[in-house]
């Protein structure tokens, strides 16, 4: 992949979503030679001691009060034990952490997480954009389908987790009996396996509308003269697809990926909270989910800190690695 | 040809159907009482009892949570939504403002502390967070329910990347007709940006409304519940009573929903726009 400005241009025009947000930010620097800072500034500019910092106050005071300092803090307990009726507390050094990291107990969590995390993101991916060709392909009630697809996105995780309980209710749910009709006794609540694909469900459920609306406008963005000379090139709708319109869907894939991501580790809180009802024991919980009952419930800020900053690393680690890895085999042109 | 564009439909309808089915059935079960929906199961026709479940819901005090009725719950979620959608944009608004059209010493180090915010959501720091809370007294108040949401700079970045796309004549000009910065912000920058804070009024308007950690954490007073926090206490309820009552249950998760969802429908356009030019 070369930076020449045209690629670039290409890449903001085809990657819309992508170029726009903050991630954008980091495509733009890749392709322009300079740091996003310098860039950025206007060629005139207002020449003020002062103001500026009195526009970034408001925001920097925040960021201080409630991002900053929440995040040292949580550094800083992680490696102390804190007396749970708040007498004090003593440096124990990296002890929380290998606490942690032996307990079989996180590591299967741990391992529930990866599992859970692949499968929701694969699958609305996979359903989100199967939609959105579909929608894009036909002409008669495009605008109907779009706004029927995309109801769901305002539906905030823990009313969709009360959905899917309604839905998998062993007395009135419609897909228990669905279930059965198979043979299969669905036992949501009781059987880890039948309540992990619960969650994936219905976590699969709330996040597919965000992905149609990215696929579509993706879609909707490649040019008519390209789509053209790819039908005249390639009678087989399939590979053309494959070949031809994958490709130029890369970046908005791309950025969905990371979205998605982020949205089963840490968004799926809302789903988890509702359909393991509290009794966390024999259900299968998410790492997040881990943090808040071992902070809040078992009142073990030194582990639940540990478990933080565990989390912080692995997030820092998914963004740096996607966006040096994954980035790279993307084609933009 | 024609065939092809046939499956494609049914494969929408399937669409439709697992995404819609869910909610009508929803709707539909809220308006039937208790125990025909505990004898019956689920419903997807329209029952009597409509009107009665949801002024129930509404102005019952002590329906699910004790001590406040529905409307009192909507009304925090709705100062929730508001308040934090309003927050958003007048912080990243300013801060965008100072990012892109001044030159000052420390902006480099500004830029990236305020990057590094949108690499670690709340929920990996939510006891620290609540200790800090804690610490000022904020716990139970809606400054403590709208502020620390606010820690997060997805809106900077968007009014940033929408400021650098103004051509930089009109500040050539404006200063030609002895504009200061003041005033270049509210004649010039905030009449241009109108769609834009529409756009991403309705985005951060739906976000704030759907929180649930957070607010789960910060009130453990029930006057201070929102609809969406409340969604918790449905289900202590349904959980231990005889025939519980889904209605109930039911009318409040349409209560949750339908302010958002209506807003993302009436909207769709300039939702669309927001969502798929900035980030969430």
């Amino acid at each position: 992949m070369t930076n020449t400005p045209s690629s670039s241009a290409m890449s903001a025009t085809l990657a819309a979503p992508a170029a726009g947000g903050p991630w954008g930010l980091f495509g733009r620097r890749k392709s322009a030679s300079k740091p996003p800072e310098e860039t950025d500034a206007k060629r005139v500019q207002f020449n003020s001691r002062l103001l500026p910092y009195l526009f970034l106050a408001p925001q920097m005071a925040i960021i201080f009060v409630f991002f900053y300092w929440p995040s040292v803090q949580a550094i800083h307990s992680s490696f102390y034990l804190e007396d749970p009726f708040g007498f004090g507390s003593t440096f124990v050094g990296l002890a929380n952490y290998t606490d942690v990291l032996k307990s079989g107990e996180y590591l299967g969590i741990a391992r529930f997480t990866a599992v859970f995390t692949a499968l929701v993101t694969f699958f609305s991916l996979a359903i989100g954009l199967l939609l959105a060709v579909k929608a894009d392909g036909v002409i008669r009630g495009n605008a109907t389908y779009k706004t029927l697809l995309i109801w769901v996105y305002a539906i905030a995780p823990p009313v969709a987790g009360l959905m899917g309980m309604m839905m998998f209710d062993q007395h009135i749910g419609p897909l228990v009996k669905f279930a059965a009709f198979f043979g299969w006794d669905l036992k949501v609540g009781l059987n880890y396996n039948d309540t992990a694909f619960a969650m994936i469900v219905v976590s699969v459920w709330k996040q597919i509308p965000y992905n149609f609306i990215f696929f579509l406008s993706g879609l909707q963005g490649i040019p008519v003269s390209v789509r053209e000379a790819a039908l005249m090139d390639c009678r087989s709708g399939f590979r053309r697809f494959w070949t031809v319109i994958l490709p130029l869907l890369a970046p908005t894939a791309f950025f969905l990926l990371i979205i998605n991501t982020t949205y089963a580790l840490f968004d799926t809180f809302g789903v988890i909270d509702v359909m393991v009802k509290d009794k966390a024991a024999n259900n299968p919980i998410t790492l997040v989910y881990k943090v808040y009952m071992d902070g809040f419930r078992g009142n073990d800020l030194g582990g639940s800190s540990a478990q933080s900053v565990i989390l912080m690393i692995i997030v820092f680690v998914l963004t740096i690695f996607q966006f040096r890895f994954i980035e790279r085999r993307v084609h933009y042109n | 040809m024609h065939r092809t564009k046939l499956f494609d439909h049914v494969i929408l309808m399937m669409g439709v159907f697992f995404m819609v089915g869910p909610l009508l059935v929803a709707l539909m079960t809220s308006s039937h009482e208790a125990a025909d929906i505990h004898r019956n199961g689920l419903q997807i026709l329209p029952g009597g009892h409509f009107i009665d479940t949801y002024t129930t819901v509404l102005t019952k005090q002590g329906g699910f949570t004790g001590k406040i009725t529905g409307l009192r719950m909507m009304m925090n979620s709705l100062i929730l939504g508001i308040g934090f959608a309003a927050g958003k944009i007048i912080l990243s608004m300013l801060a965008a403002y100072a990012l892109v059209y001044f030159r000052f010493r420390f902006a480099t180090i500004t830029f990236w502390m305020i990057f590094t915010t949108l690499l670690l959501p709340l929920e990996v720091r939510i006891l620290p967070s609540y200790e800090v809370m804690n610490t000022l007294k904020l716990t139970n108040t809606y400054t403590g329910l709208i502020v620390p949401l606010l820690a997060s700079a997805t809106g900077t970045f968007y009014f940033r990347q929408f400021f650098k796309s103004i051509p930089d004549e009109l500040l050539e000009a404006a200063r030609i007709d002895g504009a200061g910065p003041f005033k270049f912000f509210i004649d010039v920058i905030v009449p241009l940006s109108k769609t834009m804070i529409a756009a991403i009024f309705i985005i951060m308007f739906v976000y704030g409304w759907n929180q649930y950690l957070w607010p789960t954490l910060m009130t453990t007073d029930e006057s201070f519940f929102t609809l969406v926090r409340g969604i918790k206490q449905i289900l202590l309820v349904w959980v231990g009573s005889n025939i519980p009552d889904y209605n109930e249950a039911f009318a409040l998760a349409i209560l949750a929903m339908v302010p958002p969802v209506m807003i993302v429908m009436i909207f769709q356009r300039w939702f669309i726009k927001g969502l798929t030019e900035s980030d969430k």
